[in-house]
């Protein structure tokens, strides 16, 4: 029995060292260095490109460790905000609602050698919608791409029915258009759009709506937006749109995955696709970006994109800015832009043109549509994603939409209670 | 007592595959055991002197106390901060920091002109949520008692392989709720496995998620296929529990089948299947990861359900209204224990 | 109606089978295909390509095409199945499709290239069960990290709830003393508050207790589970008390009576909460998710839902790492199952 017990307190001693590590990390970086810690999410090779530019950045920088941490999107969305809520956040992230940490974040310009340059080269919305009230010089982060919405279309199909791919065309017509192709080559569904508000905007302010006016306040219920809502449930009603894509889910939904199976002939989406769209459809298919279709309101899409934001809860604001300013430097913005196949939000680059790894023509002509879609876009539509309550707005008006289009409601109540919605968020903000 | 079970050839020839692993096993179950009794050694020297020191009658609270003290600390504790937040508003997470709103919370949850038609609540997706909560639980629970119940009847005959049906049937129960969605997600919808085998046939492509009757039955096929092996095992042990001498008893009185099903196995069994039919009930009224990522609460609001909506409500979405959450899980809560104790006293009546 | 009713009512001892049987076991066939066929979809999927995984009609076997090298093209290329102009089939490797013409060459005479409209061609596929998924999911996070994290979660998160659950079910079950039914209705009561609706005030704890990012924040919290406590406590129930009083007269300390004659008597209830307890850490997401936001920490099912990105997922990667998931949970299944319906048979009765 004694000799038993000494056999099995060595292995407990052995087993236990074997975990130590995994309890108490003792991965500390190295004393001397400092260690800065970055949550990223990845819709596609992001991750893999910011590792690249970081790997540089530390070979430089030997003394600075940046530990990026992969997250689903959802921990983006849902856990991010309460980790820096408490002070347990890290210090810097990928974000996309670049108004959710307003008054959380770091003020970069005192660490900067350059504020000049990094305030010179992104867009003013997007730097004031990262500023506390009453703030309007900080810089707390920066926009890592921007993003235009935009249709997909399967540019095969139209040819094998023999129909001319349009100009400047209507939502009328395209539906006419896309049902004419789907039938003729006996694909199942015609036209579509991603499930969000956010790409719901775009047809909207196109046929006339004014979602966002001047002094920022959100009005759902303008005669554009009930048209393109009533366009949509036409859709539905016909059976030309595949139905999953709205009815189902309680955010986001996209259209991509019929497109890029080849079973719908025309997907409203965004360029943040086009590395994607590029992937899996191969050779299947020749795809195209058409302009956005024409209204009342003129043509427009709308911007987004994600954004690399610093918290001031940092111990190491000198190391996070370094970090920051490496990062916006036309060299290594562009290298990003270039790798990720997407369009860049800093002027500098944009002014140059990056030089994309890619030599699919579909690819550089979905890149150059999109990038003529920019300077076509109304202030509204740019004002939109860096708006304190626009997603509150997405995720509301997406499934008050399904709402209606499973008659749920009527196309009033719809509005109303998506006013409502949007009305009860900024009130309990400001409680 | 028990029937002569023919051995379960299949399983013992499948084992005999596996003997290296039953060895390793042997191996590791006896390292466990040595730690086991190492630890247990170790504390009975703790304990000893404790007992010495408060005497027997503390002891029951030293067994209790560890345990006591995690579930106050992590599971007790938050639901009281609950409280707390149900009475406050605002969008601060610190309790302190959050402003006294009395009982406006629970006042706007529950402002409805019409209890019938959610459309006319303030709160129109609460009620949409308690209304399809009530129906999931009714139909679901009735389902999967009845379909557990069969399950066990056949897995209890004198059946060949049983500890591999046993486990076919439990093995849904391993899985993630995410994976369970996944999977039947790939079979129902419209480009799916099931459609694509029915467009095949040459009929019409059927409307399985996005047509609110359909989505609403799929749900609940859905939960009884991933928990029934669990509810299926509890009844297979109820009914092993019944000595056989009842039965023979009863055919030498003359009793065909169905008596002996109607009179013996019925009653015998109605513990375990209460045991079911609380645990089933309880479950069913949590319902949530398999059909948020299955159908995300639609079509529009179809199969949105209770903890779905305090979810969105005071941790997803982007505008958190943590006071309104925290009242509708209360309201939730004090509901679940209301008809848990309902029927917990009719079963004592019973009994 | 007799065989519904022979089949309802509990007969042993047939020798010879009868409509009875018959009925028994095309059910339990017809249960297998329900419950196991979803899972061997899912098996099969997780060998497609991203491409495959979203086609439609989909296909059952992971098909990918043939692809062949040709002399003089860096690449392999896909190979066709033709209809000529003269009706006559013939196998050609495309080059490349520029609308809807491809370009075609014939591989045993790579010279010439053939147009061919892209409705006369047609893939040629075989089914091959390709690992590359496993292999780029795995590459693509730090797999055997995480795999160490879940393992270390799962063993003594498990271990822990065994040992508290089991002493206080012990407490509970074998004690007369002030608070006992207050303790024990106050557990069943929280049974009926799911996590997901206290995530936030559960946070709040955790930070407080500065267990974030920190195994034992994942490991520590959710060991005391109400459920545990009570399966343990109604199997203990039913264990008899003059064992206990016959070790007390013996001399036998309150601990060496838990450790000694409870636990092993308590070993069918004790495996049925050790699947559980393994299933639920294994399985658990949210939990991690909520505590863990540093990359080294994660477990397997955080890393496996970072393939979901705000507007794209990956799901042929999903689909082999969850494969990747399921066999270590199955395996502890298979040393455990037998304990199963034993252990379940005197558990929750009472």
């Amino acid at each position: 029995m004694k000799a038993r017990n000494l056999f099995v307190l060595s292995m407990v001693m052995l087993l236990l060292a074997a975990c130590k590590p995994a309890v108490t990390p003792t991965e500390a970086p190295p004393p001397e260095g400092v260690e800065l810690r970055f949550t990223y999410y990845a819709d596609g090779n992001e991750a893999d490109e910011m590792q690249t530019i970081l790997d540089r950045f530390m070979a430089e920088n030997p003394s600075i460790t940046v530990v990026l941490d992969v997250v689903p999107y959802q921990t983006i969305d849902e856990q991010l905000p309460v980790q820096v809520e408490t002070g347990e956040g890290p210090d810097m992230a990928r974000i996309t609602n670049f108004g959710a940490y307003r008054g959380k974040l770091l003020d970069l310009r005192p660490y900067l050698s350059d504020p000049g340059y990094f305030e010179s080269n992104f867009p003013t919305p997007v730097l004031a919608a990262m500023r506390a009230e009453g703030d309007a010089s900080g810089l707390h982060g920066f926009p890592d791409s921007l993003t235009v919405t935009g249709p997909y279309v399967n540019k095969t199909l139209f040819d094998q029915a023999g129909i001319e791919l349009p100009g400047d065309a209507s939502w009328e017509e395209w539906t006419e258009l896309t049902q004419q192709v789907a039938e003729a080559t006996g694909v199942q569904y015609a036209i579509s759009i991603d499930r969000t508000g956010h790409r719901f905007a775009g047809p909207a302010m196109s046929m006339g709506a004014t979602l966002i006016d001047a002094s920022g306040n959100f009005t759902v219920d303008t005669p554009g937006f009930r048209d393109f809502a009533e366009i949509l449930m036409g859709w539905h009603d016909a059976g030309i749109t595949p139905s999953e894509v709205w009815l189902i889910g309680d955010s986001l939904n996209s259209c991509i995955d019929f497109f890029k199976s080849g079973d719908l002939v025309m997907c409203m989406s965004g360029s943040w696709q086009i590395n994607g769209v590029a992937g899996d459809v191969g050779d299947a298919f020749d795809w195209v970006v058409v302009p956005n279709p024409t209204g009342a309101g003129g043509s427009t899409g709308v911007a987004g994109g994600a954004g690399v934001v610093a918290f001031a809860d940092t111990e190491h604001p000198e190391e996070v800015a370094m970090l920051m300013e490496f990062l916006i430097q036309a060299e290594n913005y562009g290298a990003y832009s270039a790798g990720t196949l997407s369009l860049p939000a800093q002027t500098e680059v944009a002014s140059t043109g990056v030089d994309f790894e890619t030599d699919n023509a579909s690819v550089l002509g979905a890149l150059s549509a999109y990038t003529a879609e920019i300077p076509k876009l109304q202030d509204q539509a740019v004002a939109l994603n860096v708006h304190p309550f626009a997603f509150a707005y997405y995720r509301n008006s997406a499934n008050r939409i399904a709402q209606y289009l499973t008659s749920e409601l009527s196309l009033d109540e719809t509005l109303q209670r998506l006013q409502q919605d949007i009305d009860d968020a900024i009130a309990e903000a400001g409680q | 007592m028990m029937c002569p079970y023919g051995k379960d050839y299949l399983i013992m020839s499948v084992r005999s595959l596996f003997l290296p692993i039953k060895s390793v096993g042997t191996f590791i179950n006896c390292i466990f055991s040595s730690i086991l009794d190492f630890f247990i050694s170790a504390f009975d020297v703790v304990f000893s002197i404790l007992q010495r020191w408060i005497g027997i009658r503390g002891m029951p609270y030293v067994f209790a106390l560890p345990n006591l003290l995690i579930f106050g600390i992590f599971i007790l504790f938050p639901m009281l901060l609950n409280f707390v937040y149900a009475f406050t508003g605002g969008i601060e997470f610190f309790p302190d920091r959050r402003p006294w709103v009395g009982t406006a919370n629970f006042e706007q949850l529950l402002t409805c002109e019409d209890f019938i038609d959610p459309n006319t609540c303030y709160e129109d997706l609460f009620w949409r949520a308690v209304f399809n909560t009530s129906g999931y639980v009714i139909s679901q629970v009735g389902l999967m008692v009845i379909i557990s119940l069969i399950t066990a009847l056949v897995l209890n005959r004198n059946i060949k392989a049983r500890g591999f049906f046993r486990s076919v049937y439990f093995y849904p129960v391993l899985l993630s709720p995410i994976v369970v969605a996944l999977i039947w997600k790939w079979i129902l919808q419209e480009n799916g496995l099931l459609n694509g085998n029915i467009a095949g046939l040459g009929y019409d492509k059927v409307p399985f998620m996005v047509n609110a009757q359909w989505a609403r039955f799929w749900v609940v096929i859905i939960s009884v296929w991933a928990f029934m092996g669990f509810y299926t095992l509890i009844l297979l042990a109820g009914l092993q529990s019944i000595p056989s001498e009842l039965y023979e008893a009863a055919k030498i009185d003359g009793a065909n089948d169905w008596q002996l099903f109607r009179c013996i196995t019925l009653p015998l069994l109605m513990p375990t299947m209460l045991v079911v039919l609380v645990l089933s009930s309880i479950r069913a009224v949590q319902i949530f990861d398999v059909v948020f990522a299955f159908t995300g609460g639609g079509p529009g609001t179809a199969t949105l359900y209770l903890v779905q909506y305090i979810y969105e409500k005071g941790f997803s979405s982007p505008s958190k209204q943590f006071g309104l959450a925290a009242g509708a899980s209360l309201l939730m809560a004090g509901t679940l224990i209301v008809l848990t104790l309902i029927q917990l006293l009719l079963r004592r009546e019973e009994a | 109606m007799s065989a519904v009713t022979t089949f309802l009512a509990r007969r042993c001892g047939h020798t010879k089978l009868n409509i009875t049987d018959i009925i028994t076991y095309l059910y339990l066939f017809f249960g297998v295909v329900i419950m196991f066929g979803p899972i061997l979809w899912l098996v099969l999927s997780s060998f497609k390509t991203a491409a495959e995984v979203i086609k439609f009609p989909p296909r059952l076997l992971p098909y990918r095409q043939d692809t062949i090298v040709v002399e003089g093209y860096d690449d392999p290329l896909p190979l066709f199945e033709v209809t000529l102009d003269d009706g006559s089939t013939i196998k050609l490797a495309q080059v490349r499709r520029i609308g809807l013409e491809g370009q075609m060459i014939d591989p045993a005479n790579p010279g010439e290239i053939i147009k061919v409209h892209i409705n006369d061609r047609k893939p040629i596929e075989s089914v091959v069960f390709g690992l590359e998924n496993y292999i780029e999911g795995v590459q693509s996070f730090n797999f055997g990290r995480y795999l160490r994290n879940s393992v270390v979660v799962t063993v003594f998160a498990t271990i822990l709830t065994l040992l508290i659950n089991s002493m206080a079910a012990f407490a509970l079950s074998k004690y007369r003393f002030r608070g006992r039914t207050t303790i024990f209705l106050i557990m069943i009561g929280t049974l009926m508050v799911p996590l997901s609706v206290v995530l936030v005030p559960v946070f709040l704890v955790i930070t407080k207790v500065g267990w974030n990012n920190n195994l034992l924040g994942v490991i520590v919290p959710g060991a005391a589970t109400p459920t545990g406590v009570f399966l343990l406590r109604q199997y203990m129930l039913t264990i008899p008390d003059e064992l206990i009083d016959a070790a007390r007269i013996d001399g036998a300390s309150e601990w060496r009576i838990y450790s000694q004659i409870i636990l092993p008597l308590a070993r069918p209830a004790l495996a049925v909460l050790t699947i559980f307890s393994v299933m639920w850490r294994w399985n658990d997401f949210l939990w991690p998710l909520i505590v863990l936001s540093r990359s080294e920490f994660f477990t397997l099912q955080v890393g496996l839902n970072s393939f979901q990105g705000e507007l794209n997922v990956q799901w042929h990667l999903i689909l082999a790492m969850t494969m990747l998931t399921l066999l270590p949970i199955t395996v502890v299944f298979a040393f455990l199952q037998r304990h199963i319906t034993t252990g379940i048979a005197t558990t929750g009765l009472k």
